[in-house]
């Protein structure tokens, strides 16, 4: 894949649908902290270091390519405007800090999307694997491949203590983070959402929103991940999350099923209603349209609806986002208006087209 | 109840101001009381994190107060006790070293005592791997001798002695 197709197609491979619990869980993330030893981390770290950490790991790209015969690509933010960097963090590829901060960081990200290893980010490597559904074991698989090879050419910064050293202390350890998303719209409605998060962080599992820290969760979507990264084994962790997210898409099921059968016209009417409104609204905001989305595809996995089956959900959420939006307009500058109209006219298209 | 700014959203605040022992009551929604400054909801949970760090620190009871002082740095990268009580980062993996005991009651905090049982990197591993492996082949050896299953128990007992070997070996040639 090209640059400009990873920029400009809004499908990535974390949105394929028929997923292991695809209906609730959208897709599962593994990330691994690591830095190179003998470097600065990268926010004590000068220019000329950075950009050695760069070329180090440049030069492992021909040992990605063929050790996982896979297609890498070496991105330099650098050159990339803002907002193709911000398209980025949309689809999930770079995290917003990543796109803040553009001199000597870069990006490998191999060729269908799955795996993206983020160069200076707060660690010299956060490399991470995302796959569609909870599907945390071989995502994790495929993010620890990444590292031995990454790891043979480079030596690591570790320590027999406290594991892999990383720029904050809450990362030490395993420098691993594996974060579920998933789409609970049934636990909201029913207002059990406080009671469950609560559950999931007794747990020792962090519960934030759509596009991580710091975010909101619009559209009914959270991302649940582990606390810890000290003490526990890396399979510990995975099965951890796992089997709490196992309860959570459980209580979700049952929630569905209980609203369906206890307020059948109810739902079937906000379903029908939400899915009007995103095929004929003519200006829509960004918040307005997740949340719709959020229902009709709680609709669609009821069986309530099956018009605009062929629309894929998870890509409508990335493509209705502002810097999205603002990237397949040939505007230069979308005003506030402007960007709603533009949102309404791509809902109506893709919800029409092929129908 | 309706946010009585805009009237269109849902309260989710009730916020009483006295001012010159006036008391006025007021329903707002998020937005509307971020919008008149009353409170923000969102903030940015990173820096919340390192302030929180900070603040963790310095709060103690039981500080050193050689620590506080904060002036020795570190060799590899310069970074103060002061730098990192500021942004809550750590600067390089010798800081780890330089800093170690001072950077204790934090992670005890942060992680509870509790020592790496993760992966760990064939390069610069050492010999933890094996060492590892040793305790954990120890545990079972001790289960098979309680079960009295002493045939198994002697084959992992050799293992242990041939690991045992291996980085008594390792360790001569470093």
């Amino acid at each position: 894949m090209s640059m400009e197709n990873l920029l400009d197609q809004p499908f990535v491979h974390w949105m394929s649908s028929g997923a292991q619990d695809g209906d609730i869980v959208l897709a599962s993330r593994i990330r691994l902290a690591r830095n190179l030893e003998g470097i600065p981390f990268p926010q004590r770290a000068n220019g000329e270091q950075l950009s050695q950490v760069v070329s180090q790991l440049k030069s492992s790209l021909c040992d990605l390519n063929s050790n996982e015969q896979s297609d890498y690509m070496f991105v330099d933010l650098e050159k990339l405007p803002l907002l193709e960097r911000l398209v980025l963090v949309e689809k999930h590829i770079i995290s917003p800090d990543h796109a803040r901060e553009a001199s000597n960081r870069a990006i490998l990200v191999k060729q269908d999307t799955t795996v993206s290893i983020m160069v200076n980010e707060e660690d010299h490597l956060r490399i991470q694997c995302l796959m569609p559904g909870l599907n945390l074991v071989k995502a994790f698989t495929s993010a620890n491949q990444v590292d031995d090879i990454i790891e043979n050419k480079h030596a690591l910064a570790f320590n027999e203590e406290l594991g892999y050293l990383t720029s904050c202390p809450t990362n030490l350890g395993t420098g691993l983070r594996a974060s579920v998303m998933v789409h609970l719209p049934a636990l909201v409605l029913t207002g059990q959402i406080n009671r469950i998060v609560n559950a999931v962080i007794q747990l020792g599992l962090t519960v934030r929103g759509l596009y991580g820290e710091g975010t909101e969760a619009v559209g009914n979507i959270f991302q649940i991940s582990n606390q810890l990264t000290l003490g526990f084994t890396e399979q510990e962790i995975i099965d951890n999350l796992y089997s709490v997210v196992k309860q959570v898409v459980d209580h979700e099921r049952t929630a569905r099923g209980g609203l369906y059968a206890d307020t059948t016209d109810m739902l079937v009417d906000r379903v029908w209603r939400a899915y009007g409104t995103l095929k004929y609204a003519r200006s829509i905001s960004g918040q307005e349209a997740l949340a719709l989305l959020s229902d009709v595809r709680m609709g669609y996995e009821l069986g309530i609806i099956n018009e605009g089956s062929h629309c894929n959900f998870n890509e409508l959420m990335v493509i209705t986002r502002p810097n999205f939006l603002q990237k397949m307009s040939d505007c230069p500058e979308l005003s506030g208006n402007e960007r709603k109209k533009l949102r309404a006219q791509i809902i109506r298209e893709k919800l029409t087209n092929k129908d | 109840m309706l946010c009585d700014e805009c009237k269109s959203r849902t309260a989710c605040m009730h916020i009483i101001k006295i001012v010159n022992n006036q008391k006025t009551e007021k329903n707002l929604c998020a937005e509307c009381a971020k919008a008149a400054g009353e409170i923000s909801l969102s903030f940015d949970t990173q820096s919340y994190v390192h302030d929180f760090l900070k603040g963790i620190f310095n709060h103690g009871l039981f500080v050193d107060p050689q620590m506080l002082r904060g002036q020795e740095s570190c060799s590899e990268c310069g970074m103060t006790y002061t730098d990192f009580n500021r942004k809550g980062k750590v600067g390089c993996s010798a800081c780890y070293t330089v800093f170690g005991g001072q950077f204790e009651p934090l992670l005890k905090r942060i992680h509870g005592s509790s020592s790496h049982t993760g992966k760990i990197p064939k390069r610069n591993g050492g010999t933890l791997k094996i060492r590892q492996q040793i305790k954990k082949i120890r545990q079972q050896l001790e289960q098979y001798v309680i079960n009295e299953e002493y045939e198994k128990a002697v084959l992992l007992r050799d293992e242990i002695k041939n690991l045992e070997k291996e980085i008594g070996l390792s360790g001569k040639g470093e």
